[in-house]
């Protein structure tokens, strides 16, 4: 990789101003960006490490009812927080199905909701990509594009963002703080991420030099604990991103849907909420046929970018089992592979 | 107790308690705690790092290489690009022996496939030669690549493998499909796989005048030592390669790789030693790789589920450059009795690396085809897989009509499918469900692998303490060779494990052939074995000669060789240490010698494989397609177990591989460029632990007279074979569709 600088701030306004300059890039563990350098799909001039910023390792349960995430605690250590998992299952279970045990272990929530698409020609220097190179064209386009996105495309780029951990989030409404050298604001995740449009190379609405200093649940966000999931398709059992997964999360008043959440990962630039589909539910009894049409209004707009139409089908059904399970509660444990549609949650039946 | 007899005759008997016992690896200790030194692990004083530039195109020339940006980066010493690479004694492009095959070596700027090495750029550290490397920007002259099995016009290659013929036949089979009751007609698509051991290719390599001294990972030392005598114009006897631990073979460190050799010219170019390490990504190319094949199977069967005719076509691919031609038809030959018989080959020449040996060449490719069509089959004739298999059980083997020297697949399936529970299994898919309504299905394959042997040797020493010594040059790859050789050893030289010190994995030993072929344990085993009869009978000579011996005159019963003495065969009770006998002698040691070859005439006489049943349990979601293999079980039969621990790893280790052939592996390949999309360990899939639930390998009793005198059969590729299949068959059980495009992903299954 080529020569950079390396620095490592004490204070937050130091390392927003060390990151303010072109070139520069925040390096949390490293899991997503030390690879990118190392394949030169980005060579970054100065990386500020973050790793050791104070006060950002913290879950806070905060005065009204929500609850604040550190940018740096580690992907595992919130899963396995007990008061989180058992308010936030959702995510929980999100974060158990991604990657690796070894990557969890390190891999950041800042760092999480940055990583970087996972699209190969993105990966593979020697091919065009608008989002390495503005305005190079896209190899993607008529290559090899089984898992490229359904939704939100443009003919600029057609990628998907890989993160499970986005995806209940963007369903609980979660909001990202961020802090420039103008100070802190607030920005919703839905908001956070951009589709690509005719610019691919935006992925996020951060300002040079913002860094991400926690992400925010509301209160709201818990009154889901006993009725969320998280679904996760992948081609093998663990270790591999979703080909499609959704997040589902139910607040029940005397069995019926007073309110729904939903949200797909795998099928879009950004983690993808589906309000049209939630609004279908409410008020409504659970059941399946309900679920379906739901899962169809959430999937109206799609179209293949390539080879990749099942994905369309696949997200239908995957939306709708991910509310079955929702309906039909959280299971008491975390299932031995979270999200999976091996867990068999409790034993019972969730196939039709 | 084993009792080996001599080759020699059969005057001197030896008995040992090694062979047979499951013991743990001999080398297992430094491999956890990292003292296992792997051939990266060098750093000679002065070393330099070397790292390749490869091409991203997939054909045409390189017209430009920015070698004044490389070599204006700190720590950059110097550039080898065809302009300065060293000259060769030898064209790499040269072909003598079938063994040979071409390397890129940079001797033109031309580019034959994606991921050739095109530079390499030598620096003072790991991260100034790989900067050096990439400010080389290169520019191409580019061709439009030959992409996929229709890429290129096809052609009938002139053999398969290593010397097959590509067309064999025995029988009419247009007759037999024409008289049959029921015919099939499938076609199964395998796509290309890319080597992933642990341990990629790596070279440390030191120059001393006209000598050299390397440590590389090899499963085949001394045609490595050939090889690049060849290449560089020096004597054999001049270079010493160093390979005691290898992080994974599996067929791609057989032959010396062209990236190995510039790690040796890289060396000489500077002057001091270099290290070079290949990049994952860099695996895809030039180190070999598994074919892509397109096989039709076309089978004949009478009412009864008797085959009329079996005919296996398979198509695949080389490099427009070399000759590798995966036989992937050839299993056809061995297994299912048939009276008509044909297979045939054509293939391609596609802009990619030239694929070579990889995990049961041929074997496994041909099997997932085979054991699907033979399921389909069975399955058309209303009859149970393993029924329909057994109506067709060849006693002979099928194409040669010769008698096995063993075969005990019957109990191979006898044995699986008792142990699986096969019996309940209902005729019709899409009959099982579990408790959380998840598809069920239950599918089976026959594995078989030939028994192959090839040349090899050993020395051994008995020395005067009453220890002896065993050296050969054998391979372990992390198979634990060195263990279950080690063994052999013991009980070849009448010691206990812990008196012999055994000595393998360098090329200044007697040189133990390949590690290939399932055969490394049969050719160094029967040349320690040799080694060992020889130096037991040189001792048993100094004491039947002796008066001063208790085995004086012993020579017309001869004597028996155990835990370090000799007893007279006709008399136990009368013996004596080899010590005693050597140090009366006035010797300190004493030598024995030993090769191994297969014999001719047992040869002509039998057809020697390895076979095995596998049984597989998938769980699939009937929405998703999402699939799981939750049960795996093989039983073998492979003649000898040296060792059983090391015996059923290898049978893991294989029907993981079947996991992964059927379900996960494959090099995703750009149409429009060739270009490798998915050269990582991220993204080109292989099962975790969490595919693999439940493995069990069932060691099936056989006993083979004529293999070899230790009646060893390979073990290293079997466990491939059938496993994918079986598994393929499973699926279609679940779900009622039969993939005929592996690997089977959930997309193919989503109704
Ligand atoms: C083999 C493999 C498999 C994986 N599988 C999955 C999977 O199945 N599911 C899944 O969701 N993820 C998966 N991941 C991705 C993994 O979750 C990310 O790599 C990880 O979350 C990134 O976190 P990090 O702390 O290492 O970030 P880094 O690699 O350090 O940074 C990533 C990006 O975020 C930026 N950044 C980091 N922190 C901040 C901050 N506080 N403010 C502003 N910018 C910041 C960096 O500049 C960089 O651009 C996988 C990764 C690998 C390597
Ligand atoms: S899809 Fe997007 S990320 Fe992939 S090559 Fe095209 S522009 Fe780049």
């Amino acid at each position: 990789m080529n020569n950079f600088e390396y620095l490592r701030p004490t204070t937050i306004p130091e390392a927003v101003a060390a990151a303010s300059v072109p070139g520069a890039a925040y390096l949390a563990a490293g899991t997503n960006l030390v690879d990118l350098m190392k394949g030169g799909v980005v060579r970054p001039s100065r990386l500020v490490d973050v790793g050791r910023l104070p006060g950002l390792t913290d879950i806070e349960h905060l005065p009204d009812g929500g609850l604040r995430i550190g940018a740096l605690i580690r992907n595992a250590e919130l899963a396995h927080d007990e008061g989180f998992a058992r308010r936030f299952p959702s995510v929980a279970e999100a974060l158990l199905s991604g990657a690796s045990g070894q990557l969890r272990n390190a891999a950041t929530v800042g760092g999480n909701l940055l990583q970087r698409t996972r699209c190969a020609y993105f990966y593979d220097t020697a091919s065009a990509c608008n989002k390495r190179d503005p305005g190079a064209g896209c190899d993607a386009v008529g290559g090899e594009t089984r898992t490229h996105a359904v939704l939100g495309w443009s003919p600029s780029c057609i990628a998907t963002h890989p993160s499970d951990f986005c995806v209940p989030l963007v369903a609980m409404d979660a909001v990202v703080e961020v802090e420039g050298s103008n100070g802190r604001r607030d920005v919703t995740l839905e908001d956070f991420h951009r589709l690509p449009g005719t610019s691919p190379e935006q992925e996020s609405v951060l300002e040079p030099g913002e860094l991400i200093v926690a992400v925010r649940l509301p209160p709201s966000a818990a009154e889901f604990a006993s009725h969320a999931r998280y679904l996760k398709v992948r081609d093998r059992t663990s270790y591999a991103f979703a080909v499609v997964s959704a997040a589902a999360a139910l607040r029940m008043e005397g069995g019926r849907i007073a309110e729904a959440r939903i949200a797909l990962g795998g099928v879009a630039l950004k983690p993808w909420r589906a309000r049209a589909a939630e609004a279908v539910l409410v008020g409504a009894l659970p059941d399946p046929a309900l679920f379906r049409g739901a899962a169809g209004v959430a999937l109206v707009d799609a179209k293949p970018s390539g080879d990749n139409e099942f994905k369309i089908e696949l997200a239908r059904r995957i939306v709708t089992r991910a509310l079955i399970l929702a309906a039909a509660g959280t299971p008491s444990r975390m299932p031995a592979l979270p999200a999976s549609p091996f867990a068999a949650p409790d034993g019972a039946s969730q196939h039709g | 107790m084993v009792e080996m007899t001599s080759i020699q005759g059969q005057t001197h008997t030896r008995q040992g308690s090694s062979i047979g016992q499951p013991l743990t690896r001999m080398d297992g200790v430094l491999k956890v705690t990292g003292a296992a030194r792997y051939a990266a692990d060098h750093h000679p004083a002065g070393m330099l790092y070397a790292v390749m530039a490869v091409s991203s195109i997939a054909r045409g020339r390189v017209a430009s290489l920015d070698v004044a940006a490389a070599m204006a980066h700190p720590g950059v010493v110097q550039v080898m690009t065809p302009g300065n690479a060293p000259k060769l004694a030898e064209d790499p492009d040269a072909k003598t022996n079938p063994f040979m095959f071409r390397m890129d070596l940079l001797q033109n700027d031309g580019v034959r496939y994606p991921n050739q090495p095109i530079a390499v750029v030598i620096a003072d550290t790991l991260e100034s030669a790989t900067e050096g490397a990439a400010l080389l920007a290169p520019a191409y002259v580019t061709e439009p690549a030959r992409v996929g099995l229709d890429g290129n016009a096809s052609f009938a290659p002139p053999a398969v493998g290593v010397g097959n013929p590509a067309e064999m036949h025995r029988g009419d089979v247009d007759a037999g499909l024409k008289g049959a009751a029921l015919r099939m007609d499938a076609t199964y698509e395998t796509p290309a796989q890319y080597h992933n051991p642990m341990e990629p290719h790596a070279i440390v390599a030191t120059w001393d005048g006209d000598t050299l001294s390397i440590d590389t990972p090899s499963q085949g030392l001394a045609m490595a030592q050939g090889r690049l005598a060849g290449l560089f114009g020096i004597a054999p006897e001049g270079i010493h390669i160093r390979s005691p631990f290898l992080g994974g073979g599996f067929g791609c460190k057989g032959l010396l790789s062209g990236p190995q050799v510039l790690g040796v010219m890289a060396a000489r170019l500077v002057d001091r030693p270099v290290k070079l390490v290949l990049r994952r990504e860099q695996m895809y190319g030039p180190v070999g790789h598994r074919a892509p094949t397109r096989q039709t199977v076309r089978l004949g069967a009478a009412s009864d589920g008797a085959l009329t005719a079996v005919s296996h076509h398979a198509k695949t691919a080389s490099s427009t450059f070399d000759d590798f031609f995966e036989p992937a038809a050839d299993t056809a030959h061995t297994v299912y009795a048939s009276p008509a018989i044909a297979t045939s080959h054509e293939a391609v020449r596609l802009d990619t690396g030239t694929p070579l040996f990889m995990r049961a060449p041929g074997e496994a490719t041909g099997s997932i085809a085979m054991e699907s069509a033979i399921d389909e089959m069975a399955h058309a004739c209303g009859m149970d897989p393993l029924a329909f298999r057994l109506k067709n059980y060849s006693d002979v083997e099928p194409i040669s009509g010769k008698p096995f020297s063993s075969k005990a697949l019957r109990e191979c399936y006898a044995q699986g499918a008792a142990r699986f529970g096969w019996a309940t299994r209902p005729l019709a898919p899409r009959q099982m469900r579990d408790e959380a309504g998840l598809l069920v299905g239950w599918g089976m394959g026959t594995a078989t692998f030939p028994a192959l042997m090839f040349q090899g040797h050993a020395r051994a020493v008995l020395r005067s303490d009453g220890t002896g010594v065993m050296e050969t040059g054998a391979h372990d790859m992390g198979q634990g060779a060195w263990t279950a050789l080690a063994q052999i050893a013991a009980d070849g030289l009448g010691l206990e494990q812990d008196q012999v010190e055994f000595r393998a994995g360098s090329s200044d030993l007697p040189d133990a052939g390949i590690a290939g072929g399932s055969a490394h344990t049969a050719t160094a085993g029967m040349a320690i074995h040799g080694a060992g009869a020889d130096v037991i009978a040189k001792l048993a000579d100094l004491a039947m000669d002796d008066q001063r011996s208790p085995l004086f005159g012993a020579g017309n019963t001869g004597v028996i060789a155990r835990s370090g003495r000799l007893h007279r065969r006709d008399d136990e009770g009368r013996s004596e240490s080899y010590g005693d006998i050597l140090a009366r002698a006035g010797l300190t040691e004493i030598e024995g010698r030993g090769a191994s070859a297969s014999d001719p005439a047992a040869q002509s006489a039998y057809a020697m494989h390895a076979h095995g049943a596998v049984f597989a349990e998938v769980k699939v979601d009937p929405e998703f397609g999402q699939i799981r293999v939750t049960r795996l079980v093989g039983a073998f039969a492979a003649g000898k177990i040296i060792n059983p621990r090391m015996v059923q790893s290898q049978y893991y280790g294989g029907m993981i591989w079947g996991v992964s052939f059927a379900l996960h592996e494959e090099a995703l390949t750009d149409r429009r460029s060739g270009r490798i999309m998915n050269q990582n360990l991220a993204e080109y899939h292989v099962p975790v632990n969490a595919d693999i639930p439940s493995v069990e390998a069932i060691l099936v009793e056989e006993h083979d007279p004529h293999v070899n005198a230790l009646g060893i059969k390979g073990v290293g590729e079997i466990g491939i074979t059938g496993t994918a299949g079986a598994i393929a068959n499973a699926v279609w059980h679940a779900t009622g569709i039969r993939v005929r495009e592996f690997p089977i992903t959930l997309d193919r299954l989503m109704g």
